[in-house]
């Protein structure tokens, strides 16, 4: 299982990347493990708030629905339309299958490193 | 097998309508630009392609069918031939009253049957199915509420062991849920309750028995403080075949309910539907009912419009030939058959359930209604035969397997239910396929992981039908 | 009394004891004491025999009407006797949902072939496995076209009367406004559409032919809703489809209908089914079951229950619709009957459905009952009545004839279809004449 170094991750298994004003999410790879096969991904619409905490997105396994909630409040500039197509990257790739970029970013949640992270994963989650 | 689009040749048909005998009209709208790919076929080849599908198709008739929660009891001949009347069935739904005295004779007998097997007062036949139905009882709520101007009332009390219907009709019904949990004995936790309750209650929706199986024996207070709170009681009828003829919702306190004629009564399921989920409410909520409803006067039968009715969920008056079919089989049971088959129905499962006891966790045991929930986590633990591995090995058996996975509350849950129409002899056989199943899960996982073996198709590939939707046949270009 | 109950006295006495039991009143201790029925509440059974004579009796009160120029919502066509032998195939009946699959490809394999039937009508991309009946398809397309800030549904006046009720009360719990939009000539009113179609209008609803029989004019209704970015949603009789332009040829986003012409006896209203179809792009807010292809564990192909991930025992209170139950036994009906009618058979049966109910409108305007409008139309038509419209259906029923619905004092809604002989229209005309 990866925690790549260069991330920060929520505690309910989303991980982030800073890119320029942008902020990239996604779920991570413990995460799509616990789930098992993702068969469809709802992302919001450009322009959707985002709020510190809540469900922006959900993912589909075959007889499961599981909320994907935000770290942080903002705004969001992009969503990753390839996954709509193409679930299964978020099995396959969790760290390249960001789910949306978000900018205008107001408030953020307190991040775990990747060991720490990598750790919370250990003790067997907190979702 | 092959789709029928597969089995079409062109220029084969039927001869099925005359020549027209008057002059013929051309259309003066716009046209399709080209005729619908529907399949061409000869009679016999259709017929062949039906049988093909009926021999892959697991009736009531073919086994077994202890799938809880649905209720796959046999479906009596005589409900075919009443349902099959023409004096029924070639009705036109807006012929004159007096033209369809028979048939609202039909319908006012089995909303009265069922407003007194219930202890409801009225009862209306128009929603289609189970779910229709409790969106229909909770309309009902709303419109009482309002009609109160009573405006706060916006949450609905669901416990955690519900079916999702439940929550997915509050839902749409404008209210939001909330989900109260049940208590070590799988009834609804009493302080939970209390704590959920308050001025935004409009109501709770209670199966009881529950889908664990249990009768819950707080009942009474349950349906106290609901009331207290200024709430009322939903009572969804799912699992009504457990305590027909014994026990009634109006009895426990409910204000409304729904009963499901494809279960408690007896009409068949038709892989799916139609079903039926008539309403009955008591009587300070009938004036808002869903119009119409039929009464009767001396002149005969009338269809009326509730001096409220909050409007209609569907066109016409309900599935009408399904009540026809429940209105046979509860005149043909009366009162002590319906008694009767409730107290089989029990029995059969405390048997099923003591005969297996000793193989499986049982997640509640004790006595329980008319189902029971298995549950496989240690046993899974044990061996890491999972409760689908179970359930596909005994298609092998040509038994249906019990309902997967639910109640969500249970982990592993295998949940059974095998109906009063099955015989000692039925039940004893099917004992000892779960216990030899059991036991070759401890010896042989292998076997189970890679079950069904003996079926039409292996398992499916359910993954892939999800994620690369293939919703209809596609014709090669 | 009578029983369905598989077992004798010796037997229930060793389950009892079995299960540690001496009556089957023992079995329910749980039951408070106050609430155990000590009597039964409605009387006692009765043997098969009495029970089918006292509902035959029943049946018998009723008017079977051999000449129906009645519609409205449920029509009188004819139903193939292959089709009849099909669905009384017992497996078929009494199966339960097709959720084990290895056992139930028959089942899921005839859904997918009426999905596949379904998109082929209407001209659509996707299918659902059916819902209960035309109109609480309506008000579930409703809810598919709900964005943000488009929630209004905008919904024509010219449809079912019963139509729009149940859309009003779907949307009324939701608090889904509605604006119901006048008929003017018998047909939608274009410039209250124009107002009524506001920035925050999720859909257009509309029903071709509609409530009057009379065509609308479908591209232009379609374009209207699209121009303020609304969904549109047609809501077509299957039997005119064989003929007229597809929904999906004109662009609409959803179609959904009443499946009873396909093959469903009037049955008084019911079971009937609702068909819903609409683009891709809208599969996956399609609500109800739907079935799709795809491979087994041996790699064939077969046939599953998928998408369920939308459905209330997945996603409950979060899901769009409460539907469980669909209608697959009338569904499997109305693929049964495409299939034994075919391309040919069903084009037949709707030119058949268009030249009778011509003649009919032709004849009746001979003798002074004029077409209400002007319009195209299909298989009904409304004509006034120069008496009034109840007593020529007292006339008509006088003779073993449902006459045309009466929708107004002086106004009749008439229906014909392949099953009306002309003798049988001509009757109509002579005995409004008043020649017989």
């Amino acid at each position: 299982m990866e925690f790549p170094k260069n991330l920060t991750y929520a505690k309910t298994h989303e991980w982030l990347k800073k890119d320029g004003d942008l902020v990239e999410i996604g779920l991570t790879d413990y995460a799509q493990d616990q789930l098992g096969d993702i068969v469809f991904v709802n992302l919001p619409e450009v322009g959707d708030e985002v709020t510190m905490g809540e469900s922006f997105a959900d993912v589909e396994s075959v007889k499961a629905v599981s909320d994907i909630y935000s770290p942080v409040t903002g705004v969001v500039a992009e969503i990753n339309e390839a996954l709509l197509d193409a679930p299964e990257t978020v099995n396959g790739a969790p760290y390249d299958a960001w789910f949306i970029k978000v900018k205008d970013v107001s408030e953020e949640e307190e991040l775990l490193d990747a060991d720490a992270y990598e750790a919370l994963c250990k003790e067997g989650g907190e979702a | 097998m092959e789709l029928i689009f597969e089995r079409s040749r062109h220029g084969h048909k039927m001869a099925l309508l005359p020549a027209c005998d008057v002059p013929e009209a051309a259309p003066d709208f716009p046209l399709r630009s080209e005729a619908p790919k529907l399949p061409e076929v000869s009679e016999v080849e259709m017929s062949r392609h039906y049988s093909a599908l009926e021999q892959q198709a697991f009736g009531v008739n073919d086994g077994f069918y202890p799938l809880g929660s649905c209720t796959m009891k046999y479906n009596p001949a005589v409900n075919e031939t009443a349902a099959g009347l023409p004096g029924f069935t070639e009705l036109h739904p807006l012929q004159p009253e007096a033209t369809v005295q028979g048939a609202l004779e039909a319908m006012y007998a089995a909303q009265r049957l069922l407003a007194d097997i219930t202890g409801m007062d009225e009862v209306t036949l128009q929603p289609a199915a189970g779910a229709h139905g409790e969106y229909t009882g909770l309309l009902l709520i709303r419109a009482y509420h309002e009609a109160r101007g009573d405006h706060g009332r916006t949450k609905i009390i669901v416990p955690d062991s519900a079916h999702g219907t439940n929550p997915a009709s509050a839902a749409m019904a404008g209210y939001s849920v909330v989900p109260v949990k049940s208590n070590e004995a799988g009834g609804v936790d009493l302080d939970a309750l209390r704590a959920a309750v308050g001025p935004d209650t409009a109501g709770l929706m209670l199966t009881n028995p529950n889908t664990l199986g249990l009768f819950d024996p707080d009942i009474l207070e349950i349906t106290q403080i609901v009331h207290d709170a200024g709430g009322l009681c939903y009572y969804d009828g799912a699992n009504l075949n457990a305590v027909v003829g014994r026990a009634r919702p109006g009895d426990m306190g409910f204000d409304c309910v729904h009963v499901n004629l494809h279960k408690t009564f007896s009409t068949p399921h038709g892989g799916g539907g139609p079903g039926s989920g008539p309403v009955g409410c008591k009587a300070f909520l009938a004036d808002y009912l869903p119009h119409p409803i039929v009464a009767k006067d001396e002149g005969g039968y009338h269809f009326v419009k509730p001096a409220h009715s909050f409007g209609r969920v569907r066109m016409f008056y309900g599935n009408f030939l399904v009540a026809v079919r429940a209105l046979t089989y509860i005149l043909t049971l009366g009162g002590d058959g319906l008694a009767e088959a409730s107290g089989m129905a029990v029995l059969n499962a405390n048997y099923l359930m003591t005969r297996l006891k000793d193989a499986i966790d049982i997640a509640y045991p004790g006595t329980c209604m008319h189902e029971f929930v298995m549950t496989l986590e240690k046993y899974k633990e044990e061996t890491g035969v999972s409760a689908l591995d179970v359930a596909k090995r005994l298609l092998d058996y040509g038994i249906h397997p019990p309902t997967m996975y639910f109640p969500l509350i249970v982990h592993e849950a295998l949940m059974a239910e095998p109906t009063e129409t099955e015989s000692k002899e039925t039940l004893d056989h099917a004992a000892d396929v779960f216990c030899r199943i059991f036991a070759e899960g401890r010896e042989n996982p292998e076997s189970l992981h890679t079950a069904p073996h003996d079926t039409a198709i292996g398992r499916p590939d359910e993954v892939t039908a999800a994620r690369h939707p293939k919703l209809r046949y596609v014709w090669e270009k | 009394m009578g029983s369905y109950v598989p077992s004798s006295a010796e037997e229930r006495k060793s389950m009892l004891a079995a299960v540690g039991a001496e009556t089957l009143d023992d079995l329910y201790a749980a039951v408070p004491e106050s609430v155990y029925l000590k009597s039964p509440v409605i009387p006692a059974g009765k043997s098969e025999m009495e029970v089918i004579s006292e509902l035959s009796a029943m049946a018998a009160k009723d008017t079977v009407y051999q000449s129906i120029f009645r519609g409205a919502g449920a029509y009188h066509h004819y139903i193939p006797s292959i089709v009849k032998n099909v669905i009384n195939k017992e497996a078929f009946r009494t199966t339960y949902t097709p959720y084990q699959a290895e056992i139930s490809q028959g089942i899921l394999q005839s859904i997918f072939e009426y999905q596949t039937m379904i998109c082929e009508l209407t001209g659509m991309d996707v299918s659902n496995a059916s819902v209960y009946d035309g109109a609480s398809a309506a008000a579930e397309s409703i809810f598919m076209c709900q964005a943000r800030k488009k929630t209004k549904a905008v919904v024509a006046g010219t449809a079912h009367p019963e139509v729009i009720e149940t859309i009003e009360t779907y949307c009324r719990s939701r608090g889904v406004p509605v604006a119901v939009v006048p008929a003017k000539d018998g047909q939608i009113d274009k410039e209250a559409l124009a107002e009524a179609l506001t920035d925050d209008a999720a859909c257009l609803y509309f029903q071709q032919p509609n409530y009057f029989g009379v065509m609308e004019d479908s591209e232009a209704l379609i374009a209207m809703a699209h121009e303020k970015k609304a969904l549109a949603v047609m809501g077509v009789n299957p039997i005119a489809l064989g003929l007229m332009k597809t929904p999906g040829e004109l662009g609409a986003d959803i179609a959904v209908g009443e499946g009873q012409p396909l093959g469903l006896p009037l049955s008084f209203g019911g079971p009937y089914l609702g068909f819903m179809a609409a683009t891709e792009k809208l599969m996956r807010k399609l609500p109800g079951r739907i079935v799709g292809e795809t491979t087994d564990a041996r790699g064939g192909r077969c046939f599953v229950l998928t998408l369920q991930a939308r459905e209330q025992h997945i996603r409950r209170e979060k899901a769009s619709s409460n539907i469980c139950s669909n209608e697959a036994l009338c569904a499997m009906t109305a693929g049964a009957y495409l299939t034994a009618m075919g391309p040919e058979g069903l084009a037949q049966a709707a030119k058949l459905c268009l030249s009778k109910a011509h003649y009919l409108a032709g004849e009746l305007a001979k003798i002074g009952y004029g077409q209400a409008y002007d319009k195209p139309f299909f298989h009904e038509f409304v004509t006034k009545t120069p008496i009034p419209a109840a007593d020529v259906e007292k006339k008509l029923a006088a003779r073993g004839i449902l006459s045309g619905l009466p929708i107004g004092e002086h106004e009749m809604l008439w229906c014909a279809t392949e099953m009306n002989t002309k003798a049988q229209m001509d009757e109509v005309i002579a005995v409004l004449k008043g020649e017989e």
